[in-house]
């Protein structure tokens, strides 16, 4: 006798527990109760599983009877024609969906030929083990599991076709890949997702071998000549965003070239692109600190008398301008609602990326890496046949990962290049390595792929023979030019007068709690000190009662709030964030009193 | 050659004065010995540490950059005649917390001559059986109430008593020793326990019934797994919980070799330069199987702070952070307005002197380049001129 739990819930028992799950599945394939119900028996537990509830990964697999999968050629001829679909197999009982659980009742075959009547399922095919990313990566089966899911996270980030109207989209953040090519070497997958529609990577000459030490640790080297034919070029777009705003009593933003009169006017330069509708013109060149969109709000605090008879000239500008390190192309401005009724100004800035030093390249193996050098074409390597490489990769970067796939694609777009096809690289299912290299003999090359170069500064030829072939190579999302930061002198915080934090903000880099003890641990005291006059002031304090006194430029005279004048007061250096502190205790209730003496 | 060396003994700890002597040959002259004094005392001065060193600062990056490398499982050696120890960065929280209780005490027991040789296995085992606590529960099969009259009987384990050695008498002896106020009966298989006073209750019963249940009939209270250990030629008594002060007691136990993993109990018994010592034994047992390589002297220093105060003290809020003079640092460790308020009350006085004020407060640090200060008063040599 079974326990029977519908969705973890005991709902009865059964006495005949295997017919009474037989039965279940039979009908599910019948299609006489819902196909989304799994059933799972333990024998241990001795109870039955009944799943229907949301958010279970389920798989499809085609039912196997005595041996024989339910799936003939006869569905097979009918699925090509367009006569029967997907839909019509599962409702038809020749292919079902399985749950974790219920995948512990079943033994699945891999291939067709290992079925045997134990066999209860057939697998549809191996690549259905992977996902959509991993299944592009070809020769998936040469390599390390870790490294195809780095490879599939990868194409995640490349850029790319990433939508057919882009043109007049509006979208934040985005990057157009240009000139993006279908790999040589695909995978089914390519084929079935319409990856020629949109492809997110270019076909290029890779060498295998290291350059002036520009690509140690991951880094890579290319070919300026390369870059200069278009390879890896993309188009930055960000959008400048401004509403018209309204706020109590009537009153609203406006979108105009403000006034000079107006509280935190720029310089007359800084909106110099504005036409007379405080909107920038397309194909305005703009830079960093430039005004996209000029716009004035109504002056913060209404309720104050003086600001309120002074109103008009009290507006305050809320321009919105390019941020630091920003640049690019006017390219497209939308004026339109939003959903309050609101005037919605959109302005589409865009920038071309040429590939510079640090951005990040890929190949579809997980073997990522940034740039390092770019080369001009006559001082990159070149073969006996005059090819020169469009990339170097680091020879350091294969043993220790293991990526086999990497090697065994440059063999195979190196052949799919020279007899001009595509070669089919799928996970399990590949045209076999043996074969790639008998058709590069026949095609006039190493079956190896090493071929015999020369050092293109000397011209002197190389004693070692370089792996150099095709690969499909992506360009990820990650660009210097958008995480670029120094700062020498800067904005502060106003509450504690140290340097603002982050990029956006020109922030400072923090030296922190440890970095601290490491200048503590080599003595370097005054060096800490000057590390850390980020936010240093020289405060007046009273001799007597030990409390912050106050400087009267004015009078050129310093008195204590306590004590009064006749007392003495003594400047003392100490950091802001100290002063903060002195002023959070007096909040408290606690006094600190500071108890002045000669330094010396 | 006595005279000259004994010239540098106020100069040269005496660790290093005997190991000159034992390593200079005998017919010496006193010109060289002289020299070769003079060459040691030269590298003696070399070797300490400057004034202004961050010697502190340094041991704890010297300890704590290794222990990030620290894995943080500790290994269980299951079905394996092992003890269960607490090693790798718990072990070390642990120590250096000086916590009183311990997820593992251990101890390591040494015998005297005669019995360590192991030739008596029976005796050692014998021994062995003497040291583990037996309590009325492990050789008990039943506690029963009966309702009527409120007795307690323990039905006894007859084969685990044999076992144990153990006769009815010994336990009687020792639970009547620990149990006032009840009368003991002896039904051969069963003790009666029946009490004195006549207002007993169910409760009462119930909680007598409760309690005796963890008497200790038998070895030393605390120890509740021992294993003998061949260790080289001779037999060590590995025990799981730990109890220094009782087990010294023993007549076969080597009190000059036995330890425990417990400090705090090492400081009780034995005092505090053996408790420094046992801190250094221990932190650094766990360094090492590690595989990781740090100076003992920075663990010294560790166990020195620990120490000076002549208790026991955990590197904690409760421990040595509360001895610090200043209140500014104390504060910027853990619970900051617990110090500032219970400073204020009492109007403390920070004079600024250490490390962390002096960051805070964005000004030198009294350590390495900020050390140094003027000794010549200007006014002073003014005047003079």
């Amino acid at each position: 006798m079974a326990e029977v739990y519908l969705n973890s819930k005991f709902v009865g028992t059964i006495d005949n527990t295997i017919e009474f799950v037989q039965k279940i599945r039979e009908e599910r394939r019948k299609g006489m109760i819902t196909e989304n119900l799994n059933v799972y028996y333990t024998e241990k537990a001795d109870e039955v599983q009944l799943e229907s509830s949301k958010g279970r990964a389920r798989r499809p697999l085609i039912i196997v009877k005595d041996g024989i999968p339910l799936l003939t050629e006869k569905h097979i001829k009918q699925l090509e024609k367009n006569e029967i679909s997907w839909s019509d197999l599962v409702k038809q009982g020749i292919i079902e969906y399985l749950d974790a659980a219920e995948e512990e009742n079943t033994l699945i075959a891999f291939f067709e030929n290992e079925l045997t009547p134990e066999h209860t399922h057939l697998e549809i095919t191996p690549l259905a083990m992977l996902g959509y990313c991993t299944s592009l990566v070809p020769y998936g089966n040469f390599n390390q599991s870790t490294r195809l899911n780095a490879g599939s996270k990868n194409q995640k980030q490349a850029l790319g076709f990433y939508a057919s109207n882009f043109a007049v989209r509006m979208d934040m953040d985005v990057n157009l890949f240009h000139y993006a090519q279908c790999p040589v070497v695909n995978t089914i997958m390519h084929d079935t997702s319409n990856y020629d529609k949109h492809p997110a990577g270019q076909n290029i000459v890779v060498a295998i071998m290291s350059y002036k030490g520009y690509n140690m640790e991951d880094a890579i080297v290319l070919n300026k000549g390369s870059i200069e034919r278009g390879f890896g070029r993309s188009t930055y777009y960000r959008p400048a965003i401004a509403e018209e705003l309204r706020y109590a009593g009537g009153l609203v933003d406006q979108v105009c070239i403000p006034d000079k009169d107006v509280k935190g006017y720029k310089t007359e330069k800084d909106y110099r692109f504005l036409e007379d509708d405080g909107i920038i013109y397309p194909e305005a060149k703009v830079r960093e600190g430039d005004v996209v969109i000029g716009k004035t709000s109504p002056p913060r605090f209404l309720s104050s008398m003086e600001e309120y008879s002074l109103a008009s000239s009290t507006r305050r500008e809320s321009s919105i301008n390019l941020k630091h390190g920003e640049e690019g192309i006017v390219d497209f401005i939308l004026l339109t609602e939003n959903e309050e009724g609101n005037k919605l100004i959109q302005v589409r800035i865009r920038d071309e990326r040429v590939p510079e030093v640090g951005d990040k390249f890929t190949s579809r193996h997980g073997q990522k890496g940034i740039v390092g050098l770019i080369v001009p074409q006559s001082d990159m390597p070149f073969s006996a046949s005059g090819i020169v490489p469009d990339l170097i990769f680091s020879p350091h970067g294969v043993p220790s990962r293991m990526t086999i796939s990497h090697l065994i694609e440059m063999i195979a777009g190196k052949v799919g290049a020279l007899a001009g096809r595509y070669i089919n690289g799928t996970t399990f299912d590949a045209e076999p390595e043996e074969r790639l290299r008998k058709e590069l003999l026949s095609l006039g090359f190493r079956e190896s792929g090493v071929e015999t170069m020369y050092n293109g500064q000397t011209g002197e030829q190389y004693t070692a023979k370089i792996f150099m072939g095709d690969m499909y190579y992506l360009k990820l999302k990650h660009m210097v030019a958008n995480k670029i930061h120094s700062r020498a002198r800067g904005p502060i915080q106003l509450l504690t007068r140290q340097p603002t934090e982050g990029r956006a903000k020109e922030g400072g880099l923090r030296l922190g709690e440890m970095e601290k003890d490491t200048f503590v641990a080599h003595g370097a005291s005054l060096l800490l000190k000057e590390r850390f006059d980020s936010d240093r002031t020289v405060v007046p304090v009273c001799e007597s009662c030990g409390i912050i006194a106050i400087r009267d430029n004015y009078r050129n005279k310093s008195y204590c709030p306590v004590c009064g004048e006749n007392v003495t007061i003594n400047d003392i250096e100490i950091s802001y964030a100290f002063k903060l502190m002195l002023d959070e205790f007096k909040s408290l209730g606690i006094y600190p009193k500071l108890q002045l003496e000669s330094k010396y | 050659m006595s005279d000259i060396i004994s010239e540098y003994e106020d100069r040269l700890p005496g660790k290093i004065i005997e190991d000159v002597k034992n390593s200079v040959p005998k017919g010496i002259s006193d010109t060289k010995l002289k020299k070769i004094m003079e060459a040691v005392y030269d590298e003696y001065r070399n070797a300490r540490v400057s004034s202004g060193e961050a010697v502190g600062l340094i041991a704890a990056e010297s300890i704590g950059e290794p222990g990030t490398q620290m894995t943080l499982n500790t290994f269980h050696f299951a079905g394996v005649a092992e003890m269960n120890v607490t090693l790798g960065l718990p072990r070390i929280i642990e120590i250096l917390d000086g916590r009183k209780e311990l997820e593992n005490s251990m101890m390591e027991i040494y015998l005297k001559k005669p019995y360590a040789g192991g030739k008596k296995l029976e005796d050692l085992r014998h021994l062995a059986l003497q040291i583990k606590e037996t309590k009325l529960k492990d050789i008990s099969t039943e506690f029963a109430i009966n309702l009527a009259d409120f007795t307690i009987e323990v039905k006894l384990d007859r084969e685990q008593m044999k076992e144990l050695e153990l006769t009815n008498n010994k336990v009687m002896d020792a639970v009547s020793k620990q149990l006032k106020g009840y009368n003991l009966k002896d039904n051969k298989d069963s003790l009666v326990l029946k009490a004195r006073s006549k207002e007993d209750t169910f409760n009462d019963a119930y909680k007598t019934k409760e309690k005796i249940k963890g008497i200790t009939i038998k070895g030393i209270k605390g120890i509740s797994q021992v294993l003998p250990v061949k260790r080289e030629e001779e037999f060590v008594i590995i025990t799981a919980g730990s109890n220094l002060a009782d087990m010294l007691q023993l007549e076969e136990v080597d009190a000059y070799r036995t330890t425990t993993n417990n400090i705090f109990e090492i400081e009780q018994v034995l005092g505090i330069e053996a408790a420094r010592q046992a801190i250094i034994n221990e932190i650094f047992k766990v360094i090492e199987s590690q595989g990781l390589n740090v100076d003992v002297r920075h663990i010294m220093l560790v166990a020195d702070t620990m120490c000076v105060s002549g208790t026991l003290k955990g590197i904690t809020r409760y421990g040595v952070v509360s001895d610090k003079s200043s209140v500014l640092a104390r504060a910027s460790f853990e619970t900051p307005i617990k110090h500032i308020i219970n400073a204020a009350l009492v109007g403390e006085v920070d004079n600024l002197n250490s490390v962390v004020e002096n960051v805070m407060i964005n000004q030198h640090i009294p350590l390495g380049t900020g050390l140094p200060s003027l000794t010549v008063k200007p006014q002073k040599a003014a005047k003079e001129k």
